[in-house]
């Protein structure tokens, strides 16, 4: 079988004397959605930002694509990477926070084509024409000068998908992508991410929607406290949770 | 009884404009009678005491020794700002590397800076000469490559220049400090999330907004700084208050010069307000959705409305749309 996307042996991370992630395990395999699901302060968003290392594991390996993440193993002795190699790492794996953080000052456009231009060195002219592909693609080609302040909630957490997905990525992390949204505003989201669940896009997805899980990952993750209570086939454990824990949340959310 | 629609419609009340009996306010009136009359009074001493003598203002306004002065006085204000600025941004970086010899460094220059007068300072540069008679490049503690005189080295204009740019750097680095701390953090994390180095982010994503807070108390500053030149006098450099005073310190006419270089002073500080406010516009795109008129759209708008409907919102978000 091929090496994972992801693969996570016991992660633990603290904050302080916090423990907020106790032990996680679990494989993302290529072309793979995973859904996790759980109470906030469950550890999700955690877990989901140490694979891009922007929160660094205490304890335990966390690989992308079968290379460290975050380290290099040299002599059985873990050496930190320096911040080049990080954010070399970083460009391969796209991200999309829950409160869009697209750049204020720059345009739709000029929001994707930012890091291609200045992480890969891409000619202007191909970064423009990609960009404008991958706007009209996430629905918003009338939109490319416009400024975020002037895009409603679901147009700029689109616009942030395509800034994310300039890069070509081959992992795309999503931290709940509808939670600050108005209710009629996820669905053009979340239709985007389906096209791109669709299209083979490997994706781990924080969300509160169950309704998307249920439909579109492959695999579901709950996490409470720090652990994972269950996991396995979305439609399963959405229909018959076994564990306690499980059954009381989705008797809250669903 | 069926009534028309027709008579429905006709049947509301307010078929025209409110016409309402404004409210009299009798304090505000009290209030511009006694402002109105103050400012009377003091334009007519000003016309009518002699001492001011007007004629001589008019005489000296232009005077070459006085224009010269300001020029400058325009020099310095923008090397010793311009340094400052520099510095500042170097120092506010500094204070924020999580390296604590770097932090600690800029924080001691801070201190040192802020807590000596600037006056002090800068008689210090103009006796530099007494404390380090040469001044070396070369290797720390090693030999040197090259030696130079401090008192040819260190002319009028760069005294001046240092003793008042070094200490705005230590200001400058608060300010720039204070616009860098005010960028939410999740755009640093979306830049690190894309890839972008922490030199990419701060030059490409986090100054430019920072630049919103940054600009109106570097304004500020520089103004302050362009009055502050005026500190010169004390190292015998001459800019445009040396050169008023070394022409009343001979002719006895104190009066109408320093009335001379107050106008310079007024006049230069207008323009600095202008540049000010365009930077600032500049700086604001994207932060709201449209960016405010400039004062010439403003004009072009006061024309267009005086002709069509005052209400017509389309007309003005049209003018002020932000440049791409």
């Amino acid at each position: 079988m091929a090496e994972p996307m992801v693969k996570a042996e016991g992660v633990h991370k603290r904050f302080g004397r916090l423990e907020v992630l106790c032990g996680i395990t679990l494989e993302v395999g290529r072309g793979e959605v995973m859904c996790i699901i759980g109470p906030s302060g469950s550890g999700k968003s955690t877990f989901l930002r140490t694979i891009n290392h922007l929160e660094r594991i205490n304890r335990g390996r966390l690989y992308v694509d079968g290379v460290l993440v975050g380290y290099r193993e040299h002599g059985g002795k873990l050496h930190e990477l320096r911040d080049g190699e990080v954010a070399t790492r970083r460009a391969e794996i796209g991200m999309v926070f829950q409160r869009f953080n697209l750049f204020p000052h720059k345009t739709a456009l000029e929001n994707v084509i930012e890091a291609p231009r200045l992480v890969r060195n891409v000619p202007k002219s191909q970064a423009i024409e990609e960009a404008t592909a991958l706007l009209h693609r996430v629905g918003l080609a009338d939109k490319l000068d416009s400024y975020p302040a002037q895009l409603s909630g679901g147009q700029q957490q689109r616009v942030a998908i395509a800034r994310a997905l300039a890069m070509k990525p081959k992992l795309m992390l999503f931290d709940e992508p509808t939670s600050a949204l108005d209710p009629e505003l996820v669905g053009d989201v979340l239709d985007v991410m389906r096209d791109l669940a669709r299209e083979g896009m490997t994706m781990v997805v924080v969300t509160h929607e169950m309704g998307f899980a249920r439909e579109v990952a492959d695999k579901l993750v709950f996490m409470d406290g720090g652990v994972i209570v269950e996991a396995g086939d979305p439609r399963e454990v959405l229909a018959n949770p076994q564990h306690e824990r499980t059954k009381a949340f989705l008797s809250k959310v669903l | 009884m069926a009534l028309p629609p027709g008579d429905l419609i006709a049947a509301e009340p307010a078929a025209e404009d409110i016409q309402a009996v404004p409210v009299r306010h009798v304090g505000r009136w009290i209030a511009a009678l006694i402002v109105a009359v103050i400012a009377v009074s003091i334009i007519h001493s000003m016309a009518t005491n002699p001492n001011f003598e007007w004629g001589l203002v008019g005489h000296y306004l232009f005077d070459h020794r006085i224009t010269h002065g300001v020029v400058v006085t325009i020099e310095l204000t923008i090397a010793a700002q311009a340094l400052g600025i520099v510095l500042g941004v170097v120092i506010a970086i500094m204070r924020l590397s999580p390296n604590p010899i770097v932090s600690g460094g800029s924080w001691l220059y801070v201190l040192f800076f802020r807590g000596t007068p600037v006056l002090v300072q800068l008689l210090f540069w103009s006796f530099i000469g007494a404390l380090y008679r040469t001044i070396s490049l070369g290797i720390p503690f090693g030999p040197a490559i090259v030696n130079l005189d401090s008192n040819s080295l260190i002319t009028g204009f760069l005294t001046v220049v240092l003793g008042l740019g070094l200490n705005e750097g230590a200001y400058m680095s608060e300010v720039v400090r204070a616009g860098i701390i005010s960028v939410d953090e999740g755009q640093t994390e979306a830049a690190h999330s894309l890839g972008m180095s922490r030199l990419q982010t701060m030059r490409r994503i986090v100054l430019p907004q920072a630049m919103r807070v940054i600009i109106p108390p570097t304004g500020n500053e520089t103004i302050s700084m362009l009055k502050t030149t005026s500190l010169a006098l004390v190292v015998s450099f001459t800019e445009l208050t040396t050169a008023a005073v070394n022409i009343y310190s001979n002719n006895f006419q104190t009066i109408p010069l320093l009335i001379v270089i107050s106008l310079w002073y007024l006049a230069i500080t207008s323009v600095l307000y202008v540049g000010q406010y365009y930077l600032e516009r500049h700086f604001a795109r994207g932060s709201s959705r449209e960016l405010p008129p400039t004062p010439w759209q403003r004009v072009r708008r006061g024309v267009f409305s005086a002709r069509h409907d005052p209400l017509s919102v389309g007309a003005v978000a049209d003018v002020a749309r932000p440049h791409a």
